[in-house]
């Protein structure tokens, strides 16, 4: 391995360290040296969306992030979703409503959404088609995953407010 | 063996017909399900392909000394480290020359050599180092082109099957089909309107979202394993033992997760490079195509160029119906164009059709079955004829769909005769539905489309194995690409009359179960499924012997009802049942382990008919057709779980919508693609599409113990010719290129603009 570089990071949640090349991505130093093979690669050039993880909150494709980048940052994937052995809303959603199929773009499209509902509870059906427009699915057409956000939404909504 | 009669008329199902969870969900919203990608071995080695950048080229010499002395590169190969096992067998000759170019390579990203390093960068740095001479041939990558007398012939090995008397000359046409009955010129002459136009549509590819991918290691004593990601394990497993000069038993294929397939992933490519390269290195290699390589190397669908004449009487009779097809199945010859006469007038009852087809060859990456493969094509031209005729009739499309529509006694074109089918009942609810008489607006329009995929039956085998706690080990050889495991466990528990939870799916790996074929063809469902209908009857046999065993009264005299074994006849009218958990308990003391089997060569698959509705709004600024309401209306025979048959109905129509609108593969002037990427070649994405109605409809098969179809395919037939016919409704134009892209309706409406 040339040039490698010793990364600390934090990855859902846990302090993380690899060394990695400083030309390799956050998707391929995710992937083979921390082990979190939830994150998919689909393109390698950010068109599908199979990758995406949360850095500091913000939605990104991790192909299109160095693994450098990762240096004293928050890193969330599919892996870190659910807390506590129970699913996150979204996760079991998506599969009471049938939104997968293949299953390969699933962990992409739960990290976006998520980040959407994180900034906005309550998206209106068009406000989640253009969220998600950066996750490529082809076998569903995108209906049954879309129903799962927003059915999703509707419960978050719910417990947030029973909460207050 | 399939047809039973007994469970045809079965109306009370308990599980099946309704909506369970999937067994994989958890470990795919989890990323805990490991894909083709997501394994990994000791030792194991990266492999990389290097690939033509030529259309068509000899390849003068490859020199690897330089690759090879990189540190860290274990093993280079070349056609060389393949040598020709495969005989007489020129299909398998073909697959062997596609996963690596000898000599010459035929297509823009042919492979021509293969590296394994111990990392990515290496791999990567010594393809660099390979040095390649080419000598550039001429190409041809047009279908139509390549039929010429003056196009460079790409294989001198072909003469045209088909034609009487034999060609004496090789050319690009590998073969001619005909198909059909009456007597065309005879209906053409009672016909009052005839319409005739010629079509084009163009290369598009599957795009499953995860790349080829797999881990091979090849042992020196000649065993070998391989996870992989594939359609079918057992087929891909003879194929590569056949190809490497293996033993098929020594040879363990295990199918992981599967992330999209739909017919993509029924062909090797890399799967063969990665075994060679481990039988070099002697050490496990795990390869991964790059997207660029999915677009360049692996299987697209045919372009076609198709020429379509129908003619029909004043009430709507069409008498007549003639089809010319031309599908390229790139560098080897396929069957594509045969497919496509059989599927073409596959609807209707049409007195005198005929269909020609032509498979050609031309210089792009060896086609792949694309669900329901070159029907598509077929019906975009064919579906908009017959809006055109019903046009120039003055009848509404959909009525003049009823009126020379397919139904049971029918000859279709392709020979047989129906059974009892379901293209009917669609366009009836077709009719019948509120979205028909949905207003539309202004530069909105509205198209009707149908379409027709034959199912396939084939080899399967099935296990059935009850723990000692009455749970039961369903094992599966056909890959679940779609939530077949979640289907065949339902089947499972309605037939031993247990809870679904109490069943647990897996699909075997290829040394623990028989041969299955591929998942391909709509056949999971309907032939694994019958596979699971036998396994439990027989499951159910040993159950029965088993209770007969504990009360000690003689095997005639139990029955099997609702998960137990019942005593029947006068004299054990007092024993009380035996459920499945209590004879699985005594089950060490009666006999040994219970279990079920079953291998069978699925026959009397039925027929796949659906209609959908599709309303479009066309922007006459740009040309831009966006698809504003979509309703799908199918025969499933029986829905075993409806989720994930919707889910098949929206898949398909959104595959068919993008195909219909964006998707294409685009070659330069060199012959090189120029869109190998999701973002110049782009699929539908979330913000393109509305909800995508669905309805099911059940037209039993009789010829499957619960009355199956296959639904995979047919849904992605209709919708080209829905989109154009509902183009042509919102403007006037009548689309003949798919896809209908913005430049293609923005021209088309200029050129009607400027004629008026």
């Amino acid at each position: 391995m040339s040039n490698a570089t010793l990364v600390s990071t934090t990855v859902n949640g846990d302090p993380v360290q690899f060394a990695c090349p400083t030309d390799e991505s956050l998707m391929t130093a995710l992937r083979n040296r921390v082990g979190l093979t939830g994150v998919k690669e689909g393109c390698g050039t950010g068109d599908c969306g199979a990758c995406s993880v949360t850095l500091d909150g913000s939605l990104v494709c991790a192909c299109l992030v160095l693994g450098v980048e990762a240096e004293g940052r928050e890193v969330t994937t599919v892996e870190g979703l659910s807390q506590d052995g129970e699913l996150h809303v979204l996760q079991q959603k998506f599969i009471d409503h049938a939104a997968l199929q293949c299953g390969i773009c699933t962990p992409g499209f739960l990290v976006a959404a998520k980040t959407l509902l994180d900034r906005n509870p309550n998206p209106d059906e068009t406000e989640i088609r253009y969220a998600l427009a950066g996750n490529l699915c082809r076998c569903t057409g995108y209906d049954k995953i879309v129903r799962a956000v927003q059915d999703a939404a509707k419960d978050m909504r719910k417990a947030n407010k029973k909460r207050r | 063996m399939g047809h039973d009669q007994k469970y045809i008329d079965k109306k009370n199902y308990e599980v099946v017909g309704t909506r369970f969870n999937r067994p994989d969900g958890i470990d795919k919203v989890t990323g805990k399900a490991r894909y083709g990608a997501d394994a990994s071995a000791p030792g194991q080695l990266v492999g990389r392909v290097l690939r033509s950048p030529h259309a068509h080229a000899s390849i003068v010499k490859i020199n690897v000394s330089k690759a090879e002395k990189l540190p860290g590169v274990k093993a280079i190969i070349t056609s060389a480290d393949l040598p020709d096992l495969t005989g007489q067998d020129q299909g398998l000759a073909d697959i062997l020359e596609n996963c690596m170019a000898r000599g010459r390579a035929l297509y823009d990203g042919h492979a021509v050599a293969a590296v394994a390093a111990v990392d990515e960068q290496t791999a990567a740095k010594a393809l660099k180092l390979i040095d390649v001479k080419y000598k550039k041939l001429p190409h041809v990558t047009d279908v139509d082109a390549a039929m010429c007398e003056s196009a460079p012939v790409i294989h001198d090995r072909i003469i045209t099957r088909g034609i009487e008397p034999k060609p004496t000359k090789p050319s690009n046409i590998a073969a001619r089909t005909q198909m059909g009955h009456g007597d065309v010129e005879a209906g053409f002459a009672e016909a009052d309107v005839v319409i005739e136009k010629s079509y084009k549509t163009e290369q598009t590819h599957q795009g499953y979202i995860e790349p080829h991918a797999c881990l091979a290691s090849v042992n020196p004593d000649g065993t070998a394993e391989l996870w992989v990601t594939t359609q079918g394990h057992f087929v891909f497993r003879n194929v590569c033992a056949s190809l490497l000069g293996l033993d098929i038993a020594k040879l363990k294929v295990t199918s992981s997760e599967i992330g999209g397939g739909f017919g993509g992933k029924t062909h090797v490519w890399v799967e063969p490079v990665a075994l060679a390269l481990s039988r070099k290195a002697n050490r496990p290699v795990k390869l991964v195509m790059g997207r660029d390589e999915v677009f360049r190397a692996t299987g697209p669908t045919s372009s076609t160029s198709i020429d379509v004449k129908m003619g029909a009487k004043k009430d709507g009779t069409i008498t007549a119906a003639v089809a010319e097809m031309r599908y390229q199945g790139g560098a080897f010859p396929g069957n594509w164009a045969m497919l496509g006469c059989m599927t073409a007038f596959a609807c209707y009852d049409i007195k005198n059709n005929e269909s020609i087809g032509w498979d050609v060859v031309v210089n792009r990456p060896k086609v792949a079955a694309y669900r329901a493969p070159s029907a598509p094509m077929a019906a975009f031209a064919v579906e908009s004829t017959i809006d055109e005729l019903a046009k120039e009739i003055g009848m509404a499309p959909i009525d003049m769909r009823l009126k020379n529509v397919a139904r049971e006694g029918t000859l279709a074109p392709y020979g047989p005769t129906y059974g009892p089918i379901g293209i009917e009942h669609t366009l009836k609810a077709v009719k019948d539905h509120p979205h028909m008489r949905a207003k539309l607006k202004k530069n909105q329009g509205r198209g009707v489309a149908c379409g027709f995929w034959f199912n396939i039956g084939g080899q399967t085998c099935t296990d059935l194995n009850i723990g000692v706690d009455g749970t039961v080990n369903l094992t599966l050889g056909t890959v679940d690409v779609g939530g077949s495991r979640s289907s065949m466990a339902m089947i499972a528990a309605e037939e031993l009359g247990i809870p679904y939870e109490q069943v647990r799916a897996n699909i075997a790996d290829t040394t623990s179960l028989g041969h299955n074929d591929m998942t391909e063809g709509s056949r999971g469902t309907f032939s694994s499924g019958m596979a699971t209908v036998f396994a439990a009857r027989d499951a159910i046999g040993v159950l029965k012997q088993r209770a007969a065993k504990m009360w000690g009264i003689t095997e005639e005299d139990v029955i099997w009802e609702n998960g137990q074994a019942i005593a029947t006849g006068d004299s054990h009218g007092n024993l009380p049942p035996l459920s499945l958990k209590e004879i699985a308990a005594k089950a060490g003391r009666t006999g040994g382990p219970i279990a079920g089997h079953n291998e069978v060569v699925a026959d009397g698959a039925g027929m796949g008919f659906a209609s959908h509705i599709c309303d479009v709004e066309v922007d006459p600024e740009t040309g831009r057709s966006t698809i504003i309401r979509y309703t799908v209306v199918q025969d499933a025979g029986k829905a075993i779980n409806p989720d994930y048959v919707e889910g098949q109905f929206q898949g398909g129509a959104t595959q068919g919508i993008g195909w219909a609108l964006n998707e294409e593969y685009i070659y330069g002037d060199d012959g090189c693609l120029q869109n190998p990427g999701f973002l110049d070649y782009r699929i539908p994405v979330c913000s393109d599409l509305p909800f995508i109605d669905t309805q099911i409809l059940e037209v039993p098969n009789p010829l499957h113990p619960y009355g199956i179809r296959g639904v995979g395919e047919t849904s992605i037939v209709p919708p080209l010719a829905a989109v154009g016919n509902a183009i042509a409704n919102a403007t006037g134009v009548r689309m003949s290129h798919a896809p209908m892209s913005p430049p293609r309706v923005l021209a088309a409406i200029d050129t009607l603009e400027h004629a008026s």
